[in-house]
C-alpha cells in the first residue's frame, strides 16, 4: 500500500469515527435519534436546493481554506482570516453603495479593492513574525477582534441604514451582485472565482520558485535559511497572498449571498479555514473538497436541526475529532508498521 | 477628560482591576505551568469556555456553588487530559490539537446550552449559583485600602494563594525542579531518571485546573450567567501576557495585571462617550503592542549574546 492510498484510508477512517460519534451522541440527546441522524446524512441530497445549500456554504469555507493552506505551508499558524473576511466585505459593501459604475465593472472593482485590503490587513501580524518573530497565532486572534471592532464602527457611522431596525449596510445596487449560475439554487459566480483562485493557488505553491520556497521554509525553516532563502520575504509573501485570498473570499461572500451587509459578528472562519487546510492537508485543490465535505456536514446538522431535536452545533463534535485524529501522528502508526513488516515478508 | 482621570484614580476602578484581572491571571498561570514543562496550551479558551458552562449548569442542578464549582474544575481537567492524551500519546501536533478543543468548545458549549437551558444565547432560564464575595474583617473598614482590596470573590483570594504555591512549587520543591527540567531539555531529564510523561501529564492537568477556576470565576463570580464565547479571547491573552512574562510567575502576573489594567480601562471609557466599537479593542490592542515589544527585546538580547 503506498503513502498515498494510507493517507486517505487514514483520513477516511477518522471521519468515520468522527460520524460514529456523533450518531453516539444523537442516541443521547434525541427522541427519534435514526430519523434526526438520516436527516443529518442524508438530508442534503433530498432537493436540489439543498444541494445548492451546500455548494453556497462551501465557497467561504473554501476561501478561508485556501488562505489558511497558504499559511499552514509555511508552518505558520495564523488564525486570521475572519478578521480579514469582515473588513474586506464591507470594503466591498463600502464600494458598491457608494461608486457608479453600471455592469460588471463594479462588483469586479470591488473585489479586486477587497483583495487589495485583505493584502494589507494581513502584512501587519505578518510584518511583526517577519520582522520580529512575534507570535502569529495569538497576534491573528486579537487582530481579528481588532478589525472586527473597527469594521463595526465604520458599519454603525458610515455605512448603516437607518430604516432597517437590525445591524445592515444600504442595500446594493442589482448590479453588484455576483449571478445566479444554477437555475433553482442561490449558486452564484462566486463559485466560479473560486475555481480560478484554487487553480492560482495551486500553480503558485506548486509550480513556481515561490511557492516552492514557501513550501521548504514550512519544511525546515533552518535548511531554508541556510541555502540562503530570505525568511523575512517569505514570511511577507506568505501574508500577503494568504490576505489577497482571504480579501476575495470575504467581498465574493457579501456580494454573492447579500443583499446588504450585516454581519453583526465574526463570521467564525479563522477556525474553520484552519480545519479545510488541515483536512486536505494544505493541498489548494484538496480544499476544495475539504470545504464541501464541511459544508455538506454544516448543511445536514442545519436541516437536521430544523426539523428535528438535535441543534446544529453537534458539528463541533464531529470537527474537534477529525482534527484530532488527523493530525495524531500515532493513529493507525501500528497497523501501518505491521503492514510494512508483513510487506517486506514477501 | 477630566472626569476620566477621577475615574481612573478611584477606588472603583482600582476595584474593577483586580476583579477583571483574576480571570487573566488565572488562565495565564494555566499557561506557564504547561509552559515551564514544555508543552504550549494553547487551548486555555475552550477549557475556560466549557468550566463556565459547566459550573452554571451543575451548580443549578445541584443548587450548590461549591459542587458546580469542581464540575467546572473537572471539565476542564477533563478536556486537558484528552489534549494530553493526544499530543503524549498519539503524537497530535500541540497547536493542532489546542484548536480542535477551542474550536469545540465554541461551538460544544452552544449545544450544550441549547439542550440544557433551551437558548442559544444565555444561561438565563438556569438557576444557577455565584460563588461568595468575602469581605475581609478588619481590612474591609480602612478607609480607601479596604473598598479596593475587601469584598472581591472568593476565588479572587484563592487565585493570590495559588500564585504564592505556584511560584514555591515552581521554585522550591523537587517536583518543581523536575518540570523546570522537562521544559528546558526533555532528553536530558529523561537521562537523569525522571519520568516526562508523568510530569508533562501533570502539569498539564493542573494548567486545566487553572483555567477551570478561570472559567468558574466567569459565570459564578463576574456574572452570574454564562452566555455564547464568553470567554472573550482571555484565554489567548492569557497566552500573551505568559510570553511577556517571560514564563516567571512574577513576570506573569505583571504582565496579567497590565492586561487587567488596560480592559478595566475600555470598561471606564464606556461610561465616557466614545464609540464602544473602538474602545473594545483597545485590550487586545495593548497586547499586540505587548507581545511586540516583548519580542523586540528578546531580538536584541539574542543578538547581543551572538
Amino acid at each position: 500500500m503506498s503513502d498515498k492510498t494510507f493517507q486517505m484510508l487514514r483520513t477516511l477512517l477518522a471521519v468515520l469515527i468522527a460520524l460514529a460519534l456523533a450518531l453516539i451522541i444523537t442516541f443521547i440527546v434525541s427522541d427519534k435519534p435514526l430519523e434526526s441522524f438520516s436527516l443529518f446524512l442524508f438530508g442534503p441530497f433530498r432537493n436540489l436546493r439543498y444541494m445548492g445549500n451546500v455548494i453556497e456554504a462551501a465557497i467561504p469555507l473554501a476561501f478561508a481554506g485556501l488562505a489558511t493552506s497558504i499559511l499552514f505551508s509555511a508552518n505558520l499558524f495564523n488564525l486570521g482570516s475572519e478578521g480579514i473576511y469582515y473588513v474586506s466585505g464591507l470594503v466591498a459593501a463600502a464600494i458598491v453603495i457608494n461608486v457608479n459604475i453600471t455592469g460588471v465593472g463594479l462588483p469586479i472593482l470591488a473585489i479586486i479593492i477587497a483583495g487589495i485590503v485583505g493584502m494589507i490587513l494581513s502584512l501587519l501580524p505578518g510584518f511583526l513574525k517577519a520582522k520580529w518573530d512575534v507570535n502569529v497565532l495569538v497576534t491573528s486572534l486579537m487582530f481579528n477582534t481588532i478589525y472586527f471592532g473597527f469594521g463595526l464602527y465604520f458599519l454603525n457611522y458610515y455605512l448603516r441604514d437607518p430604516n432597517i431596525s437590525q445591524i445592515a449596510s444600504f442595500s446594493f445596487p442589482d448590479n453588484a451582485r455576483l449571478k445566479r449560475i444554477i437555475e433553482g439554487t442561490r449558486v452564484h459566480s462566486g463559485l466560479i472565482i473560486l475555481l480560478v483562485v484554487a487553480f492560482v493557488v495551486y500553480i503558485f505553491l506548486y509550480k513556481t520558485k515561490w511557492g516552492y520556497s514557501i513550501r521548504m521554509y514550512g519544511i525546515n525553516k533552518n535548511f531554508s535559511e541556510y541555502v540562503g532563502a530570505s525568511s523575512f520575504g517569505i514570511i511577507m509573501l506568505t501574508h500577503i497572498s494568504a490576505g489577497l485570498v482571504a480579501g476575495i473570499g470575504g467581498s465574493v461572500e457579501v456580494l454573492g449571498m447579500y443583499t446588504r451587509f450585516r454581519w453583526a459578528s465574526l463570521p467564525g472562519l479563522g477556525f474553520d479555514g484552519a480545519l479545510v487546510a488541515m483536512l486536505a492537508k494544505n493541498r489548494p485543490l484538496a480544499s476544495l473538497g475539504a470545504a464541501l465535505f464541511l459544508a455538506y456536514i454544516r448543511t445536514g446538522a442545519d436541516l437536521m436541526s430544523r426539523l428535528s431535536d438535535v441543534p446544529a452545533e453537534i458539528v463541533a463534535f464531529i470537527q474537534a475529532a477529525i482534527i484530532l485524529l488527523i493530525s495524531a501522528e500515532r493513529f493507525l502508526f501500528y497497523w501501518r508498521h505491521k503492514m510494512l513488516l508483513k510487506e517486506a515478508d514477501k | 477628560m477630566e472626569n476620566l482621570i477621577s475615574l481612573i484614580f478611584s477606588t472603583h476602578f482600582l476595584f474593577s482591576t483586580i476583579r477583571v484581572t483574576t480571570p487573566i491571571l488565572l488562565a495565564a498561570m494555566g499557561a506557564l505551568i504547561s509552559d515551564r514543562a514544555g508543552i504550549a496550551n494553547i487551548a486555555l479558551e475552550g477549557m475556560m469556555l466549557m468550566a463556565a458552562l459547566s459550573g452554571v449548569i451543575f451548580s443549578a442542578m445541584f443548587e450548590s456553588a461549591l459542587i458546580g464549582f469542581f464540575f467546572a474544575l473537572a471539565t476542564s481537567l477533563i478536556m486537558a487530559l484528552v489534549l494530553a492524551y493526544f499530543t503524549l500519546e498519539l503524537k497530535t501536533h500541540v497547536i493542532l490539537g489546542g484548536i480542535a478543543l477551542n474550536l469545540f468548545a465554541s461551538g460544544g458549549s452552544i449545544f450544550i446550552l441549547y439542550l440544557v437551558a433551551g437558548d442559544k444565547g444565555t444561561s438565563s432560564s438556569l438557576a444557577s449559583k455565584v460563588l461568595p464575595n468575602i469581605h475581609i474583617p478588619l481590612v474591609k473598614d480602612i478607609p480607601v485600602l479596604g473598598e479596593i482590596v475587601s469584598g472581591h470573590n472568593i476565588i479572587t483570594y484563592a487565585t493570590i494563594l495559588l500564585i504564592i504555591g505556584l511560584y514555591l512549587m515552581l521554585n522550591k520543591t523537587r517536583l518543581g525542579r523536575k518540570i523546570r527540567a522537562v521544559g528546558e531539555n526533555k532528553d536530558a531529564a529523561e537521562s537523569v531518571g525522571i519520568n516526562v510523561k508523568k510530569i508533562q501529564y501533570l502539569a498539564l492537568s493542573l494548567s486545566g485546573i487553572f483555567a477551570g477556576m478561570g472559567g468558574a470565576f466567569l459565570s459564578m463570580g463576574y456574572v452570574s450567567w454564562f452566555s455564547r464565547n464568553m470567554s472573550a479571547g482571555r484565554g489567548w491573552i492569557a497566552l500573551a501576557a505568559e510570553a511577556m512574562g517571560r514564563g516567571t510567575v512574577i513576570g506573569t502576573t505583571l504582565t496579567s495585571v497590565l492586561f487587567g489594567i488596560t480592559s478595566a480601562l475600555a470598561n471606564a471609557f464606556q461610561v465616557m462617550n466614545f464609540p464602544n466599537e473602538i474602545i473594545n479593542t483597545i485590550p487586545y490592542i495593548a497586547v499586540v503592542l505587548g507581545l511586540t515589544i516583548y519580542s523586540i527585546q528578546k531580538q536584541k538580547k539574542k543578538k547581543s549574546e551572538k
